[in-house]
Order: structure tokens, then sequence, then C-alpha cells
């Protein structure tokens, strides 16, 4: 749908973009911690399997971990070096989780041993997501949902068109604008390898309208057999949410409980769908991902190519933090990131962004909570047309069941829009998080 | 290098930023956006509205207070609210009434209207107007005497009655005045619009100037602090059934541009059927909500014993307002497909 001219949904909210310190800033390449810490769950779905010892010595590139079943993917080393333990390791909200070891070799090369191509030309449509998940591939916005898997089209269904996110409405981050820019080709590649996996005639990117230059530079160099389109969307959170984005860009609204492939489209965040077209030609896997790190206390911001299982701590330490200050740090944007619970916690494939706030930011969020006045900006700033404060009522009654039944509780994406408009300060998607919590741990009991 | 970065990490769940609007910040700007209408009812009106609105202000503010001190909860004053109230309950009023009564319905308003029901957020009706019909029920005729507006004596001295004992029947030494709405109902004589909107005439102190009611309100609207669906509807209401009413017969009812201007139409549906707490949530809600007090306004004119009905509309609004809320429940995205979707175009 359009909204004075440029394609958008309605409601949502305008936070500030805070994304000019680090939108000119070009990728640059990372240094190796002295120890990688590489989660084998990195994703939704099933941990991985490790296919290494203790002792190992193993090259960069290296498969390190097989898929366990179909909603898992492949581990890759991050780096040339030796598997020291394979152990228990905090990850972000404080729950341990398996990971594997790595401490690089301090003098190597670095050099990425060669896998097995996966030649866009003949490869069939199973081939290229078995690659896809061999690559080790996750939604790298955020979601870090196994992207072959995402890809697959049930049988009796169809796509005509395939959404590449280009918005990245999320304040702060900018990784996928330097994607856009420098990995141009990558994009293009991946985007023919994907055309041919799913059968979609038809690709639209979708950019928000603060990136013009990236959507210009991506319009100048579609090649001619390409069938892609590049539109612009109105500046608007949560503008890169699945179901809005395909508002805007088709103008159809995905079935509640639905998936978008129930109104033919399939969605891939601009990211994940270079680094496919960056690894299937080379038969390699993700060791590596583009990260914006940046916030009021961070010294060096910029957008980084971080090897992945790189600690928080090493990041931080590597780009200078005003440590007296330093009070929050969160991984992804402002709206939906998580805050680490301790720096001792490894970056993954679905790390967009290290934030850190300082603590007269962090402050700014701690607002004393009035009652709810009705103001209604809630059921303006939710972009599925809830209603955020008769949740809010029902959830301080602890009417869990109500919320979920009557109200769409679990229609509910947890954008945080609602949170960041009410003028009460109530802490509403917090609310409905353990709401959600509250119904699935009742129906499974 | 590890421990260099020893500091203790605050962790929240996301949103990590807000938007900076607050309840006390909301309630403060109503109240700049009341202060032009607020200065001219001090100039029109004198030493007595500004008597009636420090004595309304004041009250409300100290109800409030002394209610959560004795409740041992901490006080909630510093949200603005019953300072909001106070004013609007003070700009209501005819300026002459005596202060003692003002008191009594700015209690009344504060523990009947907003504490009574849990406080901030919880009250079904707008206090303001609560405080109002009480005071309306009881003292029917001070509460609707009006003294002439600009009187040349009005900086020099107040109203007999403003400083009546309590309980006693208040003396009028003031000259009083019909207001537009009662000359029209009962002398049928018309007062022209541009009058009414300018506030050259009498009523209750703070209802007189329709154009600097109506700068306020515009300056909410703007920041977006005020909802504008519910006046608009009030006003397309009201227009849309006194102007068939007058095409029908003009001799009985009057233009719909002095149903629009007389009287209190203007601070009602711009600052009482607005207060958020009050007034349906949702936008489908507001438009009926405002239907719904447009229609009442011009029945009650037209048709009730009283000449001016926009509290009785605005209250039993209040009244329907969850329920017009039930009703016009916004459809949830994706809840029901708007047409089947096709593959391919």
């Amino acid at each position: 749908m359009r909204l004075l001219g440029l394609r958008s949904f309605r409601h949502g909210v305008h936070p500030p973009e805070a994304k000019d310190e680090t939108s000119g800033l070009p990728i640059r390449q990372f240094p190796f911690a002295p120890l990688l810490v590489v989660p084998l769950s990195q994703h939704a779905g099933k941990p991985s399997i490790p296919v290494v010892r203790e002792g190992q010595e193993v090259a960069r590139g290296e498969r390190i971990a097989r898929p366990d079943g179909d909603l898992s993917v492949a581990m890759h080393a991050p780096a040339s070096g030796v598997v020291r333990r394979i152990a228990l390791a905090p990850s972000i909200g404080g729950r341990m989780t398996a990971a594997v070891y790595l401490e690089p070799f301090p003098g190597s090369t670095q050099e990425v041993i060669p896998g097995r191509p996966c030649p866009l030309d003949s490869a069939t449509p199973e081939e290229i997501l078995a690659a896809i998940q061999e690559a080790g591939v996750v939604g790298l916005g955020g979601a870090a949902f196994p992207t072959h898997f995402k890809l697959r089209v049930p049988a009796g269904k169809s796509v005509d068109t395939l959404v590449v996110n280009g918005a990245e409405c999320e304040p702060f981050l900018t990784t996928d604008h330097r994607v856009m820019l420098e990995q141009r080709e990558d994009l293009f590649t991946g985007i023919r390898y994907l055309i041919k996996a799913t059968g979609a005639p038809r690709v639209i990117v979708g950019v928000e309208e603060n990136k013009p230059d990236a959507a210009a530079h991506l319009r100048a160099g579609v090649p001619r057999d390409l069938a892609l389109e590049v539109e612009l969307l109105r500046v608007k959170y949560p503008q890169g949410a699945e179901k809005m984005l395909i508002t805007a860009l088709l103008g159809r609204e995905v079935p509640s409980g639905g998936l978008p492939v129930d109104v033919h489209a399939l969605v891939i965040n601009v990211a994940t769908a270079a680094e496919i077209g960056r690894l299937l030609p080379l038969g390699r896997g993700i060791q590596e991902r583009v990260v914006t790190v940046t916030g009021p206390a961070v010294k060096k911001k910029g957008n980084y190519r971080i090897p992945i299982g790189t600690p928080l701590r090493f990041v931080l330490e590597t780009v200078g933090v005003e440590q007296s200050e330093l009070n929050r740090v969160f991984l992804g944007g402002p709206m939906m990131g998580q805050a680490a619970s301790s720096l001792d916690i490894p970056l993954t494939k679905g790390t967009s962004g290290v934030v850190a706030f300082t603590e007269e930011l962090a402050e700014k969020t701690h607002l004393q909570v009035w009652p709810c006045i009705r103001c209604g900006y809630c059921l303006d700033a939710c972009p599925i047309f809830l209603n955020p404060s008769q949740l809010g009522l029902l959830a301080r009654n602890e009417a869990w069941e109500r919320m979920a039944g009557e109200q769409n509780l679990f229609d509910c994406f947890e954008c945080g829009s609602c949170s960041f408009v009410c003028p009460a300060h109530i802490p509403l998607v917090q609310q409905f998080r353990m709401a959600k919590a509250m119904v699935r741990k009742r129906g499974a009991a | 290098m590890k421990g260099r970065l020893a500091r203790t990490l605050e962790i929240r769940t996301s949103p990590h930023i807000v938007s900076g609007y607050s309840v006390d910040t909301i309630m403060f700007n109503v109240v700049v956006a009341l202060a032009p209408a607020t200065v001219f009812a001090l100039y029109a009106f004198g030493w007595a509205a500004a008597a009636v609105l420090v004595t309304a202000i004041a009250s409300c503010v100290l109800a409030e207070h002394l209610v959560c001190r004795a409740t041992g909860r901490a006080t909630t004053v510093g949200d603005w609210s019953a300072a909001v109230t106070g004013l609007l309950f003070g700009l209501t009023l005819p300026s002459s009434l005596p202060l003692w009564m003002v008191v009594v319905g700015s209690a009344v308003s504060i523990l009947l209207g907003k504490l009574l029901f849990g406080g901030l957020g919880r009250n079904p009706f707008n206090p303001a107007l609560v405080g109002r019909a009480v005071l309306q029920a009881t003292f029917p005729v001070p509460m609707t005497t009006w003294v002439v507006p600009f009187a040349a004596d009005r900086f020099a001295r107040l109203p007999s009655s403003t400083l009546a004992a309590p309980f006693l029947q208040p003396l009028y030494d003031a000259a009083s005045s019909a207001t537009p709405l009662s000359a029209w109902k009962f002398g049928h004589q018309a007062t022209g619009t541009r009058e009414l909107a300018l506030g050259l005439v009498g009523g209750s102190t703070g209802e007189t100037s329709a154009v600097l009611l109506l700068a306020g309100a515009a300056y909410l609207v703007a920041r977006n602090m005020m909802g504008w669906r519910t006046p608009a509807a009030i006003f397309a209401a009201v227009a849309a059934l006194s102007g068939a009413l007058h095409l029908a017969n003009p001799e009985r009812y009057a233009s719909p541009a002095f149903m629009l201007f007389a009287g209190g139409l203007m601070l009602g549906a711009l600052f009482m059927a607005t207060d958020m707490v009050t007034s349906p949530i949702t936008h489908a809600g507001c438009w009926a909500y405002g239907a719904l007090i447009g229609v009442l306004v011009v029945a009650i004119r037209a048709w009730g014993g009283m000449p001016e009905g926009v509290m009785y509309a605005i209250l039993i609004g209040n009244a329907m307002a969850p329920h017009l809320d039930r009703l016009f429940r916004p459809r949830v995205y994706g809840a029901v497909p708007r047409r089947p979707v096709e593959a391919g175009r």
C-alpha cells in the first residue's frame, strides 16, 4: 500500500534514526580474538552436532559441526586454529549452551580452505537449498531462522514474489545499508540462487527512503536478465518486519498465524541474500558477519566484519568504550535487541549490531510508571492493530487466557512500538512476552 | 586484557529507547492549551473569574494531595491531572459563583469523580463534569446566574456573591445577564456569530471565547496530545442535526452556526469530551462517541427543559465510551483477508 506516494504500512512509530555516525563508514575486517567461542545453537531450531574433537587443528572455513536434522544448519571454523574445548558457554540471556572453543593460530595467514562450489547454472533447487544449509546460512537480520527451511515452498503453495528486505528500520544499525553499497554483485548472485531455488518469477528489494544511495546503487547495477525492482519505502518502524514489508510492497496481508508463503511471498534479508551469493559459488560456510558497533559509549564506531564467536568483551575493548559510562550493551537494534547479560558472551550469526549505551542515555528509560490514561498512542503505533492498552490492563490482572483469546496476543510479534510510545511508561511489550510464556507454560502443563 | 571492562551491566528487555512523551507532559500541555481562553476569561470577568479559577485549582490539587496523604500513598498531584480538572471545572462555572460552592464542587470532582474509582485512569466520568453536575443539581440558581461580561467595575471589586458565607443564600448585586442560549430558549433572541466566536457574550467563565478555545485545541492536536476525531464528530453531528431542524423551522430552531458557537459546546467538545481517560480509545469509537454527544446536545437544547445540554451529553457519552470501544473493535491485521490473494499478477 502507499502512504503519501511512498510504499508503507499503517501505524508504526518514528524513533530517532541514529544512523549517521556509521552509515558512511565502509565495512572493515575485525581482528581475531585470542579465543573464539562458537555456540552450537546460533539459530532457531536444533543445535548443530560437533564433528571435531578437543585438541584438533582446524582450518578457517572447515566444517566443525553438522546439522541435526532439517531445522538446523552446519557450522564452520571462523579461524584456523586449535579446538581447545567443547564445553558450555554463556549465551546472551544468561543460559549456558554448548560451544566450540577455538584458539586461532597467532601467525596464521587465515586463508579460507576451498570448499565444494554449488554451480548456479547446473544446480537443482534441492541442491541449492542443501548448499544453503551446508553453508550454515540463517536469517542475518536477527531472527536467525535457518534459511533453507524458510525457502522451501510447501506442496500446493506457490511463490510469485521474492521480497528482499533492505529496510533496516531499527535505529543505529547500518549493516544492511553497507552490504547493499559494497556487496551489490554478491546480492544479485544470491538473488539468482534464490530465484532458482524458489521459482519466484519476480523480485522486489525494499529499501527505506533514508538510504537513497543504496537504492540508486542497486538500481544502477541490475543486470538485464534479472527481474528485479527496487522500491523505496517510507522511513517508519517496524517497516522491516516481514508482514509490514509484504503489506507495503505487495498490498497483501499475511493471515494471522500464517506464513508469507500463504500470500505467495517469501522474505529474505539483503545480508542473508548477499551471503548466499558470496558463499555458494565458492562452496564456503559462514565464518563471519557484518556488525554495526555503535552507541554513545563506543569510541571507534563502525561497520565491521567480525568472526563468529568473537567475545563481546573483545569487541568492546577493540573499538574502545567509555568504561566509566558504559551501562547497557545490547545486541541488535534498540527496539528489539536483547541486552547482554555478560561481556563474555560471543557474537553469533544473528548479531546485527552491538550498541553500547552510556548511563546518561540509559537513564532516559528509567521513568516513573503512571497509570494508563487511555491516550490511544499504543493503538496508533501497533502495526497489527491490537489494543495494547487493553492487553496491558489484562496483564496486570494476570488474565493471560483472555489476552490470548479475545485480544489476539499471539499476533503480537514484539516490535516494541507500544512500549516506545507509552507516555505512562508501562512496560507493555515486556508484559506481553511474559503473558505468552505463561500461556505456553499452562498449555504445556 | 581481561577485567578491564568489569563494570556491572544493566539488563533490561527491549525496547531500549522511549519516545519522550509522558503523562505529566500531556496534562501540563492541556493547561498550556487552555491558557489563552483562561486569560481572556480573566479579562472578561475580572477578579471574580480569578477567584473562581484559583479556588477551583487549589481545591482540586489540595483535595487529591490530602487524600493521598490520608491513605498513606505518595502524592499524585505531580501528574498535573488534578490541576487540569480544577482548571476545567473552574472554567465551566459562572464567575459570580460563591467560592465555598467552588470548593465543594472541586472536592466532589476529585473525590467522587476520580479518587473513588481508583484515581487517574480509572474514572468512568469526566471529574470536572461530575463536580459541575452535582453543583448544578444542588445549587441551580447560583449555577445559572451570570454576570455581565466586561463590567466596568470588574477589576475594582468582587461581586458580593463571591464571598457569600457558606450555606446561606447568596446575594447578587451585580447586574445579571442572559446567556445567548437562554436568550434563545426563553426569548427567541439570536446572538450574532461574530460576538459568539469572539466571546463578547455572557456565560460561564471559560466557555465564551470560541476562537481562543479552538486555538488551544489546535495546539494540542498539532502536538498529538488531543484526538481530533471526537470534536470533529461532535461539530459534524451538531451542524447536521441543527441544520436540518433550522431548515425545517427557522423560527423554532436556531441556526447551526449559533448552535456551534453558543454556550459550552466549544469548551465541552474540545476539552471535556476529548478527555483521554473517559472517551473511547479506538478511532471508530471516537467518531460514534462524538456523534452521540452532538445529537444529544442538539436534542437537549432543542427539546429539553434547560437551555444548555453539553454537560449531560458528555456524561452520557462517557458512560457509553467503553461499550463503543467494544462495539467498534479494530480488525486485527491478517484476521480476515480482505480479498483472497491470487498468485501471480
